[in-house]
């Protein structure tokens, strides 16, 4: 069937069998890799990309159910030339080792700070409990969150 | 001229960082080839037994597949590691759950799991073994003659401990401390693709840290010369030890896939898959018996340690061989016997895991540690401080410590930071009137840099520094990145070293047909033996320069690339490359166990702080403080974050990381119930460093990777045992554990902990 999306600010219609879920779809069809995936049933987040303002793990979602959605992956979060702050932080305070679980991180800390422009350090580690890294402990993370909360205006 | 100390020692931001951060970096489950078919594996479902017959379920059109078995291997049907007693592919007989039999390729991935699942095949089934005990019994013998893999004896100057020590010792303290298993639980999944041609040979591209081990392994399985098997690293999602040796499997059994199919194939395992069938840490039982004096000392020990090797033998005879030289903890020890073995189970093999066989004996003395100081009435702290190793000491092995060690120092530092001393007697007076108990509690380790023993001399590593035609110095190396920062701190190195800017040096990807051999990528040694050898090698190319006339003394970043380039117009290329060459004062004898084990080691004190909940039983660690002596810290923000996710993968061996088997099958294969921590488990982690400059290391500089790794789990049990009384002596220690033990206290209060 055909399916329209929204994908980072950019619409497009995709033939895809409808139960095909949306992590291939995104992968596959479109070719935007930077959507991981990691366990393949909702538990680790690699696959973490927002749609319609909410976190959500493409590998849990049919395609069919995105049916006009607007949704955000990690491609979608830098300019033309410029780093997003969140990404800009997370090189700079060493929030990205081996980097898999950063596009799944750095979103679910994008919507953790639209939600929460100024979280605690509890609200952090809360916020971000549904991404696994299994590289940083999650303590250099932890800064480049609360250095990018300190660069946002509060609106 | 950049100034030097900008760079090395310098948080210089991660060479790879900006294309990870936007999710442009390339892993291997991102790439496509043309014409690209997909692979699957076909694996035993049964423990042990003989293959009677492989059928195929006449509903799947299989003229589509490309199907491969034992019989399509042109060469050898071994993964050749320290032996080659493993299979490419079993033949006639299984030894474990999961091993490979048979390898399926189509077009369309959809098209696999179907197929796998028709595929029927039945076995003859024979008793198998699953744990240390029942292996050592040999009712049943699984491999060779005995079940043993391996052993070693580690004697104090190679002299068995004299019968009077026992006889005239103030009290003798023994323990036994088991560890288990352990998933490396890399986020990106092993994965590679294949490509075959008769004239070129064989290409893997994929997630390994290796990419010379997988050399070897093809040219075994396919009977090709080492430049007819190119193997390409593509940035690697996580791999802790778990793409140390796997990957020759997994590469091997795409390669031949793509002869037969006569496509590229790619094959990349799904979690449950990795999680079923590649390696995890060896689970370990190590007893101890400890002779004391009334004040604390030392006096003589003996420690059995032994380790599940699992079905194959892969790396357990290193795994061992570390796990022996750790044994001892960083004390002195007048008299000391170790003796080390690896048994077979049938268990998928386990294998290298960061730490590599010290997390498991550092569990057992640092617990036993503890034990000695409870059943003298002294402190912890205390009785490791009078049994330090310090400089001019001879370690176990016989090596002298002419290099500064200071842990009585380091010691002093992480009680003051962690207000230790408060924080304990304040927990003795709260915990009886409390729901929450806590506690606090310390370990003290060391960890080796490097390969053990007489490694780094066999490995001989090259390292090459070429100009590009921009006349912008390239490292070439195979040491891999996987999260750790070697691309990083190895371009800070060479940039230092030639006077750059970071940002004018750069580093190929590890490509087989480009790069030397520069080494595995493990042991913590890549920034300091790797890191040398570019230090070298750059130094080499700046002289080349310099000899060459155009390039002053005193130059800029364009004085150099000038140079550069005349230097390329006139000779057409300059490479610079060095070896490795081994100091000669150290030495190890293989034979006798003893000598210089490592060139450096680096030394540390962790403190941990619990709170185990009394409705729950569950503990979590509240506070961590992390001192350690690594000599030079290259990049601190690198190194900080090394130790904090060594630090959050040892709470997770120590608290919820447990691997169920049953009947040899991994009964919780999903991240779904193999529990890791997350954001809202880890501690307020204070990592710091004490630096001592180390002569082996480019610019001062020792292994970092591993060490982390070893010192958590029994810091925090340690700390448990402060909060409930009880002594737990095996890990992982889960909620269910702490109430077992909690009601049988209630019941027999005579089993309270010493």
């Amino acid at each position: 069937m055909t399916i329209k999306l929204t994908i980072n600010r950019e619409e497009s219609a995709i033939e895809a069998p409808p139960m095909k879920r949306l992590l291939d779809v995104l992968r596959e069809d479109l070719h935007l890799t930077g959507t991981k995936e990691g366990c393949g049933e909702g538990e680790c987040g690699a696959c973490a990309v927002i749609v319609n303002g909410e976190l959500v793990n493409s590998c849990l979602v049919p395609v069919l159910q995105a049916e006009g959605a607007r949704i955000t992956t990690i491609e979608g979060l830098a300019g033309e030339q410029r780093l997003h702050p969140i990404q800009q932080c997370f090189l700079e305070e060493g929030g990205a080792q081996c980097g898999i679980c950063t596009p799944g991180m750095i979103l679910a800390a994008h919507h953790l700070l639209q939600k929460n422009p100024r979280p605690t350090f509890v609200q952090i580690q809360e916020g971000l409990a549904g991404n696994l890294c299994r590289c940083t402990g999650y303590t250099r993370i932890f800064k480049a969150v609360q250095q990018a909360a300190n660069l946002t205006p509060v609106p | 001229m950049t100034n030097q100390r900008q760079i090395v020692g310098h948080s210089s931001p991660r060479k790879e960082g900006a294309a990870k951060v936007t999710g442009r970096a390339q892993y291997v489950d991102d790439l496509t080839l043309p014409g690209m078919w997909y692979g699957a594996t076909v694996r035993s479902t049964i423990p042990r037994g003989r293959i009677v017959s492989i059928t195929f379920d006449p509903a799947i059109p299989w003229h589509e597949f490309t199907i491969v078995s034992a019989a399509d291997i042109p060469g050898e049907n071994a993964i050749v590691h320290v032996t080659s007693d493993q299979p490419c592919l079993a033949s006639g007989r299984v030894n474990h759950v999961a091993e490979p039999i048979l390898l399926l390729a189509h077009p369309d991935r959809a098209a696999l799991p179907a197929a796998v699942a028709a595929v029927n095949i039945a076995y003859e089934e024979l008793p198998a073994v699953f744990t240390i005990e029942d292996s050592e019994s040999q009712k049943e013998i699984i491999w060779g003659e005995d079940n043993t893999f391996k052993t070693f004896l580690l004697q104090k100057d190679r002299q068995p401990v004299p019968d009077k020590v026992w006889r005239s010792a103030d009290c003798i303290v023994e323990g036994e401390y088991r560890t288990g298993a352990q998933e490396q639980l890399y986020i990106e999944n092993n994965g590679v693709i294949a490509e075959y041609s008769t004239g070129e040979g064989i290409t893997v591209r994929g997630s390994m840290q290796c990419p010379y081990y997988l050399v070897e392994a093809l040219a075994h399985v396919f009977r090709l010369p080492a430049e007819k098997c190119r193997v390409i690293q593509t940035e690697t999602g996580g791999a802790f030890g778990g793409k140390e040796d796997f990957p020759s499997v997994i590469g091997c059994h795409a390669a031949l896939l793509a002869m037969k199919s006569g496509h590229p194939v790619k094959l990349c395992y799904d979690r449950a898959e990795d999680m079923a069938a590649t390696t995890k840490r060896h689970p370990s039982r190590t007893r101890i018996r400890t002779a004391v004096s009334r004040d604390g000392k030392l006096l003589a020990g003996e420690i059995d340690f032994t380790i599940d090797g699992g079905a194959y033998v892969t790396l357990s005879p290193v795994v061992l061989s570390r796990g022996t030289i750790h044994a001892p903890g960083p004390y002195h020890w007048p008299h000391l016997t170790v003796r080390a073995k690896a048994v077979a189970t049938n268990i998928p093999p386990h294998g290298a895991f960061r730490g590599f066989g010290a997390p498991q004996s550092i569990f057992a003395i640092e617990r036993h540690m503890d034990k000695i100081a409870h059943t003298l009435g002294l402190a912890p702290e205390e009785v490791r401080r009078r049994n330090f190793l310090t400089t001019g000491d001879r370690t176990a092995t016989g090596q002298l410590l002419s290099d500064s060690v200071d842990l009585d120092r380091l010691l002093t530092r992480a009680l003051e930071e962690s207000g230790y001393h408060t924080k304990r007697a304040q927990f003795a007076k709260e915990n009886p009137g409390s729901a929450m108990k806590k506690g606090i509690g310390i370990a003290s380790f060391f960890h080796g840099a490097g390969f053990t023993g007489s490694g780094e001399r066999r490995l001989a590593s090259v390292v090459t520094i070429e100009l590009t035609a921009a006349g912008q110095p390239r490292i070439l190396v195979s040491s891999t990145e996987f999260g750790q920062g070697t691309n990083t701190i190895l371009c800070q190195i060479a940039a230092e070293t030639l006077h750059l800017p970071y940002d004018d040096v750069l580093i190929a990807q590890p490509d087989t047909s480009v790069v030397p051999n520069s080494g595995p990528t493990v042991a913590s040694r890549t920034a300091m033996v790797v890191g040398k050898l570019v230090e070298r090698a750059a130094l080499k190319l700046l002289s080349i320069l310099m000899q060459s006339g155009d390039l002053p003394e005193d130059f800029t970043p364009e004085d150099f690339r000038r140079a550069a380039t005349i230097y390329l117009g006139r000779h057409g290329e300059l490479r610079s490359t060095v070896e490795y060459e081994p100091a000669a004062s150290i030495f190890w004898d293989d034979e006798r166990f003893s000598g210089d084990a490592y060139p450096a080691y680096a030394w540390a004190v962790y403190i941990a702080e619990v709170a185990v909940d009394t409705a729950t039983y569950s503990a979590q660690v509240t506070d961590f403080y992390a001192l350690q002596e690594v000599g030079r810290v290259l990049n601190p923000t690198l190194a900080t974050g090394q130790i904090e996710g060594g630090i959050a993968q040892a709470i997770g061996y120590a608290l919820y990381e447990k691997c169920i088997w049953q009947n040899g099958v991994l009964a919780n294969n999903q991240m779904t119930n193999y529990i890791i921590p997350t954001s809202a488990d880890v501690p307020l982690m204070h990592v710091s460093f004490e630096e001592v400059p180390c002569p082996h290391g480019p610019g001062g500089a020792k292994g970092i990777g591993e060490l982390p790794m070893d010192g958590p789990a029994p810091a925090i049990l340690n700390a448990i045992e402060q909060a409930t009384g009880i002594a737990f002596n095996k890990i992982p220690l889960l909620p269910e554990d702490i109430y077992e033990q909690v009601e049988r206290m209630t019941t027999a209060p005579a089993e309270t902990a010493a």
